[in-house]
């Protein structure tokens, strides 16, 4: 029996991907669990696995397309006695009973168009759906064969992309018009997912406290810019339609502070270089950013408030008894921030070597969707091209991000005299909501102080 | 020269409950029909004297029936006359009433055909003769529709009738074929053929009632082939010529019975809208390919100072659409940010077994592709259909098979055109199968078997017995 492969659900807020390449074709053998597609959904590359087997007929995708969760991607021939599940056993009279009525619909509809193009006369019976004529009755016919109740129909979801509408009692519906919120993104509660009026407020609320909050401006209408000369338009990848979402509602709610510094590193390098064999030796690569890595995470323990998100909604301030660093990797899909989970339980050199891991994973496109989620604050290094400082931008929901540039040599006056010492200059960024200047300076002096005396991670961290 | 806040153009059941409603909102409200009171076709000659007919029709069935039980009735003495006076006389009342009405809510009534001269002023030419112009904030389209008569069907001669010329009972004729098979031709047919007319259907497509689910239209199919003289389905008349004895029908098709002869003819093929409004291309209104005008979720038209509900902006064409329209038509112009936007408008066939639905039916969700489970719970085993010796009934539901949502429900039998209240209900508050099984059910009554279906769909129900559906199972 022929049965489609959906698009399966992918992970949390996960609706649609773009087709990087499709791994079968027609005729290929599938088993359960065996990759068919390669997507790019908003930060992650996925392999898709299959969930059924048998030989594949058709793809109905490919690479370059939108797929959306629940589109039909294969038909699958699935040999024998895969399907016969008992469930299959009962309802069988009505579905031979129903494959004749649907004949009779399909029928009715062809029939419907030829009499007259006078309105209302194609329909005999008024109460029932408007649509005749709207069908192709020869797509429709083959369908009819292979119509199972309790399995999905062979006919692929997106041809009816018709939302079925909210599980919601109408006057909830109509107190969430007056409300102006769109009761299908509002998310039920109760059973099945039926939406109450207190669900409707709820979700009204938390819009209302995040426009409240502040809103991105609409974009201005851009000008003609073929007057001044060629151009040519690129689609936005899934990542950088993303960042570009991600960024701009960070830096419309949050009230950025950047506070700089230096750090006189010139100790620390010089450790650093004698150790990074060592640690190459290990598989690790011993890079300043591992070593901010562990600097940072134990920041974060001396300040609980660096480690937080707000909820305005609740009027909150959350604060998280873990330690997760995000580090932002440049790839050629954009910017990709991986997570090293509990950095403040693991040493330099175990965060160096999953550093430098999960960074190679976010270049070669295989670091899974989880590996980026549940950061609580983020490293940018850019010191690796250039630069002196600059204002990185909060990774929202976390309220501070750190930003390290490129070191350089540069006579410091120290007892008396020009001496040459290698200096690192950083950017830390905050939300101003939580943290306030005196602690942004105080947690920033620590990390640099720690960078310049490494001795007090020990006593501290 | 009147003015006016809302000008309501059509006194049937859309057109009038919003009139009353802008009323009772306080607005000044101008209401335009031809007839001396508002009720519209549904009134005068549509929903409710058909009605009056069937329950005629349906007390000299049961007499029949009663023969059955050892209650033997004569045959009946039909007067004609009477009958029409007691058709005539629930029209007068009704519509009595609905004038009422208008009076006390003071609701400026003018008997006339209006002519749209700009978007904030139309013109009423009365039927007492002489002209009002009405200078109007708003205005709301209620002009329904009227019975679709292709040309090749009109002939000039009284013998050929629409529904309002079959309401008009001119007489019981020997022979009667019914051009049409929806649930006008079979209201209307079914009436005629207990009067005594022998009664033929010819209907175009395979089935009775396209668009209904097979499986409770074939419930009512086996009592029309008992009632009718003939039932002729995927077959359509192509020619009708006036004789001296008859009506001369050609047809062709599967089931193409050769010439016939018929006393008379009733076509009933279906509604058009009645958007050819004089003067309205005196506004930015549009009216789409098949004749309705446009109207957003709103019930606004093109033109922001007109509105229109009803028959005239789509299908369904029923009167309960019509009247929730405009319900919410009158709601935003006195301000209120709302919209139409119904899970499910019932569809009610007062046939004999009447034929009900709402929601999603089971040949919807195939055409879509959606997964859906049905649960049913055949009259058989319910004790109230039993005691009325009635057991060719069928209650079902359209379920997500996930969620045990109710999203559709399917009724046919004796009184299913009240019983399909209760789904819509269902339906419009999001109510699953546990719902339905919880609620307690009043016995014996028909309504048990919405109950019961729901029990159905847990494999559980009292009185029909199924293997239990497993858990795992999906």
């Amino acid at each position: 029996m022929a049965t489609d492969f959906h698009l399966p659900e992918l992970g949390e807020n996960i609706a649609a991907g773009d087709v990087l390449r499709v791994l079968v074709k027609p005729g290929d053998a599938l088993t359960k669990d065996q990759p068919v597609l390669e997507l790019e959904t908003d930060k992650a590359t996925i392999e898709v696995p299959s969930s059924v087997s048998g030989q594949v007929k058709e793809v109905k995708v490919k690479a370059g397309e939108k797929v959306k969760v629940g589109q039909a991607i294969l038909t699958v021939d699935e040999a024998g006695g895969a399907s016969a599940k008992p469930s299959d056993a009962a309802p069988k009279p009505e579905v031979a009973k129903a494959a004749p009525a649907k004949a009779e619909a399909v029928a009715a509809n062809s029939a419907a168009k030829v009499p007259s193009d006078e309105p209302g006369l194609e329909q005999h019976v008024e109460g029932t759906r408007r649509d005749a004529g709207a069908d192709k009755p020869g797509t429709k016919s083959e369908k009819v064969v292979d119509i199972t109740r309790g399995a999905r129909a062979a006919a692929e979801p997106a041809a009816a992309p018709e939302m079925p509408a909210a599980p919601a009692a109408p006057s909830v519906r109509r107190l969430a018009r007056e409300l102006g919120v769109d009761i299908n993104q509002v998310a039920g509660t109760g059973n099945g997912g039926r939406i109450s009026d207190e669900d409707v407020k709820n979700h009204a609320k938390r819009l209302v406290t995040s426009a409240a909050t502040g809103h991105a401006a609409a974009a201005e209408p851009l000008p003609d810019f073929s007057r001044w000369g060629e151009i040519e338009r690129q689609p936005m990848r899934a990542v950088r339609r993303k960042t570009a979402e991600h960024l701009s509602a960070a830096w419309a709610t949050i009230p950025h502070v950047t506070q700089g510094d230096l750090a006189d590193i010139t100790n620390l390098e010089t450790v650093r270089k004698k150790f990074a064999k060592q640690a190459e030796a290990a598989g690790a690569n011993l890079t300043v950013t591992a070593i901010a890595v562990k600097v940072i995470a134990a920041a974060l323990k001396v300040f609980p408030q660096f480690n937080a998100s707000i909820d305005m909604a609740n009027g909150e301030i959350v604060l998280k008894k873990f330690v997760n660093i995000g580090v932002a990797v440049d790839t050629d899909r954009g910017l990709l921030v991986p997570v090293i989970r509990n950095a403040d339980q693991k040493n330099i050199m175990q965060i160096a070597t999953e550093l430098a891991q999960l960074s190679e994973k976010a270049r070669t496109r295989k670091i899974a969707l989880e590996e980026m989620q549940g950061g609580t604050f983020s490293i940018s290094n850019l010191g690796g091209i250039g630069g002196t400082h600059f204002t990185p931008i909060v990774n929202a929901p976390e309220v501070a991000i750190l930003g390290i540039s490129r070191a350089r040599i540069e006579p410091v006056w120290q007892d008396g005299q020009f001496v040459p010492r290698t200096l690192l200059p950083l950017s830390l960024s905050y939300d101003h909501r939580v943290i306030d200047g005196a602690d942004g300076i105080r947690f920033l002096r620590w990390v640099v102080q720690a960078l310049e005396e490494p001795f007090v991670l020990a006593l501290q961290g | 020269m009147i003015s006016t806040q809302l000008v309501v153009v059509g006194g049937g059941p859309g057109g009038y409950a919003g009139a009353f409603l802008a009323a009772d909102l306080g607005l000044h409200v101008v209401l335009v029909d031809p007839e001396p009171n508002p009720g519209g076709v549904c009134v005068y000659r549509g929903c409710i004297p058909s009605k009056a007919l069937l329950h005629v029709a349906k007390v000299i069935d049961e007499s029949r029936h009663a023969k059955g039980w050892g209650i033997e009735f004569a045959e009946p003495k039909i007067d004609l006359a009477r009958l029409r006076d007691f058709k005539n006389n629930v029209v007068k009342r009704l519509t009595g009433g609905t004038g009422q009405l208008v009076k006390v809510r003071k609701i400026q009534y003018l008997q006339g055909w209006a002519e749209i001269l700009d978007p904030h002023n139309l013109k009423v030419k009365l039927v007492n003769g002489g002209e009002e112009t009405v200078q109007f904030e708003h205005a709301m389209l209620a002009t329904g529709s009227q019975p679709a008569m292709p040309p090749m069907l009109k002939i000039d001669d009284p013998r050929v009738m629409d529904s309002t010329g079959a309401l008009d009972l001119p007489d019981i004729p020997k022979s009667m074929l019914v051009v049409g098979g929806g649930y006008i031709g079979l209201e209307l047919g079914s009436v005629y053929a207990t009067l005594g007319s022998a009664v033929t259907v010819v209907e175009m497509t395979p089935g009775l009632l396209p668009g209904a689910d097979r499986d409770l239209v074939d419930v009512l199919a086996k009592r029309v082939q008992t009632q009718m003289a003939g039932v002729l389905l995927e077959t359509r008349v192509v020619k009708m010529t006036p004789a001296p004895n008859g009506i001369r029908v050609a047809f062709e098709g599967k089931n193409d019975p050769g010439e016939q002869i018929y006393d008379r003819v009733l076509v009933a093929v279906g509604r058009r809208p009645n958007s050819k409004i004089p003067g309205l291309e005196r506004t930015q209104v549009q009216v789409d390919q098949r004749g309705f005008i446009m109207v957003d979720e709103q019930r606004r038209t093109h033109e922001p100072s007109i509105f229109a509900i009803g028959d005239v902006v789509g299908e369904p064409m029923l009167a309960h659409k019509a009247s929730h329209e405009a319900r919410v038509a009158v709601e935003v112009m006195a301000g209120e940010n709302v919209a139409f936007a119904p899970h499910a408008i019932p569809a009610v066939v007062f046939t004999d077994p009447e034929l009900a639905w709402a929601g999603l039916t089971e040949a919807q969700a195939q055409k879509d592709g959606r997964d859906v489970t049905i649960a049913k719970f055949p009259w058989a085993a319910s004790g109230r259909a039993i005691t009325l010796d009635r057991t060719d009934g069928l209650t079902k539901l359209v379920l997500d098979p996930d969620t045990e949502r109710v999203l559709g429900v399917g009724l046919v039998g004796p009184g299913a055109g009240e019983l399909i209240a209760e789904g819509v209900l269902a339906i419009e508050m999001g109510a699953n199968a546990t719902d339905l099984k919880l609620s307690i059910h009043p016995h014996p009554t028909l309504t048990e078997t919405v109950m019961e279906s729901a029990e159905v769909f847990f494999g559980e129900a009292t009185h029909v017995y199924r293997p239990r559906k497993m858990k795992n199972e999906k």
